[in-house]
């Protein structure tokens, strides 16, 4: 009786995902523990060991293909002795067992060299259960299918006017084929009956399709529905470095050799004064739901970390309570796992406030994009030597731009300024820290 | 020297052709419309408007006849049919110049001929067995309609046996008349007619008139005829006419064979319409016919590239809206924007009789043939206080759910005003609507239109006023 592989869950609350690559074809043996296929999801791609051996017999979803949900049979495993005679009768149906069980969905897999980075803008797709300041748009009917068929609606592709998601793309997400996608506008048609002279209304010159993963998708929208669902309101300080880079040389110069050795960034101080700001201005942590405001009780910093061919944004969690050498430990080991795709839901997911620094690129200074459903992200330039005013005299001081980007729905224009007020002494002064 | 090179070419005047053209227009492309007869087609000259202006002066008439009803008095009411079809010429005129004076406005040329396609991309042109300058196009649109079908036997005479063509423009007033077929053309005939006092039998080949809308519609629509003094045979056929000098002697079969002659001045046939596919010149390209229409796909392309077809003669339905849609999503599949096919099953259709019908979508029937477990609603007219008010307490609509998602699978209403109303429904349903939104809808008070939402309280057991 052939083995049935089946699209594992990456995460327990992954329902879907794209089956990037198969590793291995149809006739190739098998070992226990081989990688015979790779899985993307929104921010990673996993690898997919196989558990049992034999000979891959057939192959049932193409690689490339988007949509699958977890659980579906993806292909079928011969096992010894049988030959392809025993396809016939498999049955492709999804055995009755519950999502974590198959194929090791945590497989720890080494590092794979062609893992595509996922290309991401700072974004937390799934959204804690209360949010509902996250607006999908989707048809009435299409929810409501998605309900009674248990998909999260919000990770289906719409194809309907401007992105809405329809009644055909949850039949399409419930027959677990590829999503139906928006074709984009001014292609030459790619059908049977070729349109000898398509007239080009735009103008465009030829290009080349750069496929949207389902993770660039997803931030697409989430970005999107921010920046036109989120009243963004920016306010602007700025920050004298020069105490703290002072103090982050002598800190740093006390680091031993080996063994337990460390190196302050700028960025670590910047998370631990927001942090502490944010615990001091607790209505700057904070997220807005219809029926109520939720001050969060710690603060779990978002912070931008620059990847090849994109960003991501992995979460120091409870980081009011970490000094600055836990907080860049953690951060240099979250960002390596960022680098390499490696990153577990888990690391990437919540936060409630968010930090981006573009300072190492020459920055001067940004408005960030908020990542719904937080309330606000601070947004850090490079550090430079610009003329500043001291005692009504002329004066050269390093200053940091820092652009915070509130909600202004849960976060005022006076909260926003009493968070930077509060921010501004730690960063200026950092041994107020201590306090 | 006129041009005779464009992106666009498109044959035939009427609402597809030259809703299309203007579209076409709107996306900057060079765009000729070759019209043989008369701008606005079918529709606007000889269908759709003249056939509801013929209906206004009726329903007026129909009005003045019981103006005691409203406490007003009328003395004399009388009908000059001459007057009567004198005004819905009118109107035809009157709105084919306004579609002259659209395309001119959008600079659509416009060759008055008879085009003849001539292998992909090229038009032949003649006026009066004349020929004119040919014409050469990127993209031909064919969207030359369609004309009465004549049954054997039963073949209209331009003189005793009628089509729509002769009905709007009659030499007389008839006293009696047959109305074969009892869809849209011939209902609306039928209840014309009739109201100006005369004596209408409507012979129907299958079991229900108005055959394509919901049945309890139909049989409602069916019991207001007959009371209205209509005889209506169905599950009946024709099966000779025999012409006299001024009249025609009918033979009409029932359902249990048993044959019965009744002599009426004027016969209306009313039995479908085919598609123009002859004498265009498609023998010179790959084009295929299917039963008197060209096959085309879902953008109206055909099986020779770089010409499509468009409306009446691409197939059913036989609705000008239906062609304008297909026209405009066919331009714009062809200008590179994101077009998407049109969804047949949320076309709506409106026969414009006494009372009105309107519908769009699945009837109970058909819903229940495809599968679905259903919730119907229904609330009549009696219930709803602007239909009292106004002296209209005859009418149903009806509703039709999936009882699964919620989701509209049709909406079925007979009675006045109806097919302004539809569009609500139809609305409704490319927006996917379920229930809960048409429920939460405020509709106006007091309205019709309340009605709408009735009917779908009562498909979910809610409803307040009956």
């Amino acid at each position: 009786m052939p083995v049935q592989i089946l699209m594992p869950a990456l995460s327990p609350t992954m329902t879907e995902g794209t089956l990037a690559k198969w590793l291995k074809s149809e006739g190739d043996t098998i070992e226990s523990g081989d990688v015979i296929a790779e899985i993307e999801t929104d921010k990673a791609t996993m690898e997919v060991e196989a558990v049992d051996e034999g000979t891959l017999g057939k192959i049932l979803v193409a690689e490339g293909s988007e949509g699958v949900p977890v659980n579906q049979v993806i292909g079928l495993l011969l096992e010894d002795g049988e030959d392809a005679s025993a396809l016939d009768g498999a049955d492709a149906a999804p055995p009755p067992v519950p999502a974590a069980a198959p194929e090791p969905a945590n497989a720890p897999a080494a590092a794979a060299a062609p893992a595509p980075a996922p290309a991401t803008t700072p974004t937390a797709p799934a959204s804690p259960p209360a949010a509902t300041g996250n607006r999908v748009f989707a048809s009435p009917l299409a929810r409501r299918m998605a309900e009674q068929a248990g998909l999260d609606i919000a990770s289906i592709a719409g194809s309907g006017p401007h992105g809405r998601i329809v009644k055909s793309d949850v039949e399409a997400a419930q027959a677990g084929g590829t999503v139906a996608k928006a074709q984009p506008a001014a292609t030459a048609p790619a059908s049977s009956a070729p349109d000898p002279a398509t007239v080009d209304a735009s103008g465009l010159p030829p290009y080349r399709e750069v496929a949207n993963s389902s993770m660039r998708k997803v931030v697409a929208r989430r970005l999107s529905e921010s920046k036109q669902q989120v009243p963004h309101f920016y306010l602007t300080v700025e920050c004298e470095l020069d105490n703290l880079l002072a103090q982050r040389k002598k800190l740093n110069a006390k680091s031993p050799e080996g063994e337990g050795a460390y190196k302050i960034s700028v960025n670590d101080f910047v998370i631990r004064a927001a942090a502490m700001a944010l615990m001091r201005v607790p209505a700057a942590n904070a997220m807005w739901t219809d029926e109520a405001i939720l001050e969060f009780e710690r603060a779990d910093v978002s912070v931008a970390v620059a990847i090849d061919g994109g960003l991501i944004t992995p979460v120091i969690r409870n980081a009011n309570n970490k000094g600055l050498l836990e907080i860049s430990n953690e951060m240099k080991s979250l960002a390596a796992k960022a680098r390499d795709g490696k990153l577990q839901p888990e690391e990437y997911q919540g936060g409630t406030f968010s930090v981006s620094n573009l300072g190492m690129f020459g920055i001067k200074e940004f408005a960030a994009i908020i990542n719904p459903p937080q309330g606000a992200i601070l947004a850090v330039g490079a550090g430079e030597q610009r003329p500043v005013v001291k005692d009504g005299a002329l004066a050269v001081a390093t200053v940091m731009s820092c652009t915070l980007s509130v909600d202004h729905r849960v976060v005022d224009g006076a909260v926003g300024a009493q968070f930077l007020a509060a921010f501004k002494p730690l960063i200026e002064d950092p041994v107020m820290m201590l306090l | 020297m006129a041009d005779t090179s464009f992106d666009v070419i498109i044959i035939g005047g009427g609402p597809g052709g030259y809703v299309t053209a203007i579209r076409s227009a709107q996306l900057g492309l060079k765009t000729c419309v070759v019209e043989k007869k008369h701008l606005g087609g079918i529709c606007l000259n000889w269908g759709c408007i003249p056939t509801k202006a013929l209906l206004r002066s009726a329903e007026i008439y129909h009005y003045m006849n019981h103006a005691g009803d409203y406490g007003l008095e009328a003395k004399g009411v009388a009908f000059d049919i001459e007057k009567i079809v004198g005004r819905s010429r009118g109107v035809s005129k009157q709105l084919s110049g306004g579609v002259a004076h659209l395309l001119k406005k959008n600079k659509v040329t416009v060759v008055d001929g008879e085009a003849k396609l001539n292998g992909a991309g090229k038009v032949e042109v003649s006026k009066d067995g004349k020929a004119l300058p040919g014409l050469s196009g990127k993209h031909i649109i064919v969207a030359t309609g369609a004309r009465p079908r004549a049954l054997p036997g039963l073949e209209p005479d331009g003189k005793l046996v009628w089509t729509y063509f002769e009905a709007l423009v009659p030499d007389i007033m008839p006293k009696s008349l047959l109305v074969i077929g009892s869809g849209a053309i011939g209902i609306e005939f039928a209840s014309f007619f009739r109201t100006l006092g005369a004596e209408v039998t409507v012979v129907e080949v299958l079991p229900q008139v108005l055959p394509v809308e919901d049945a309890e519609i139909a049989a409602h629509a069916h019991k207001q005829f007959e009371k209205q003094g209509m005889t209506i045979m169905t599950d009946a056929k024709v099966t000779g006419l025999k012409k006299a000098k001024n009249s025609v002697i009918c033979t009409i079969e029932d359902g249990k064979g048993k044959a019965q002659e009744i002599t009426v001045d004027r016969v209306i046939s009313a039995v479908g319409v085919v598609g123009n596919i002859e004498d265009i010149g498609l023998e010179t390209t790959k084009i295929k016919t299917d039963r008197g229409c060209i096959v085309a796909d879902e953008f109206s392309r055909t099986a020779e590239p770089g010409i499509y077809a468009i409306g009446d003669v691409a197939g059913p339905p036989m609705l000008a809206h239906k062609a304008e849609h297909e026209g405009v999503i066919c331009i714009e599949k062809i200008a590179g924007l994101d077009a998407h096919p049109l969804n047949k099953g949320q076309i709506p259709g409106c026969t414009y009789c006494h009372p009105q019908v309107a519908s769009v979508g699945l009837t109970e029937a058909k819903a229940k043939e495809a599968g679905y477990e259903v919730n119907v609603g229904r609330f009549p007219f009696l219930g709803n206080g602007k239909a009292i008010a106004l002296g209209e307490p005859d009418g149903l609509v009806k509703t039709v759910f999936d009882k699964k998602t919620g989701q509209l699978l049709g909406a079925h209403m007979v009675g006045a005003e109806v097919t302004e109303l539809i569009q609500g429904y139809v609305v409704a349903m490319g927006l996917e609507t379920t229930e809960e939104e048409l429920m939460h809808t405020v509709f106006p008070h007091p309205t019709l239109s309340e009605m709408m939402h009735e009917s779908v309280l009562d498909a979910y057991g809610r409803v307040i006023h009956f």
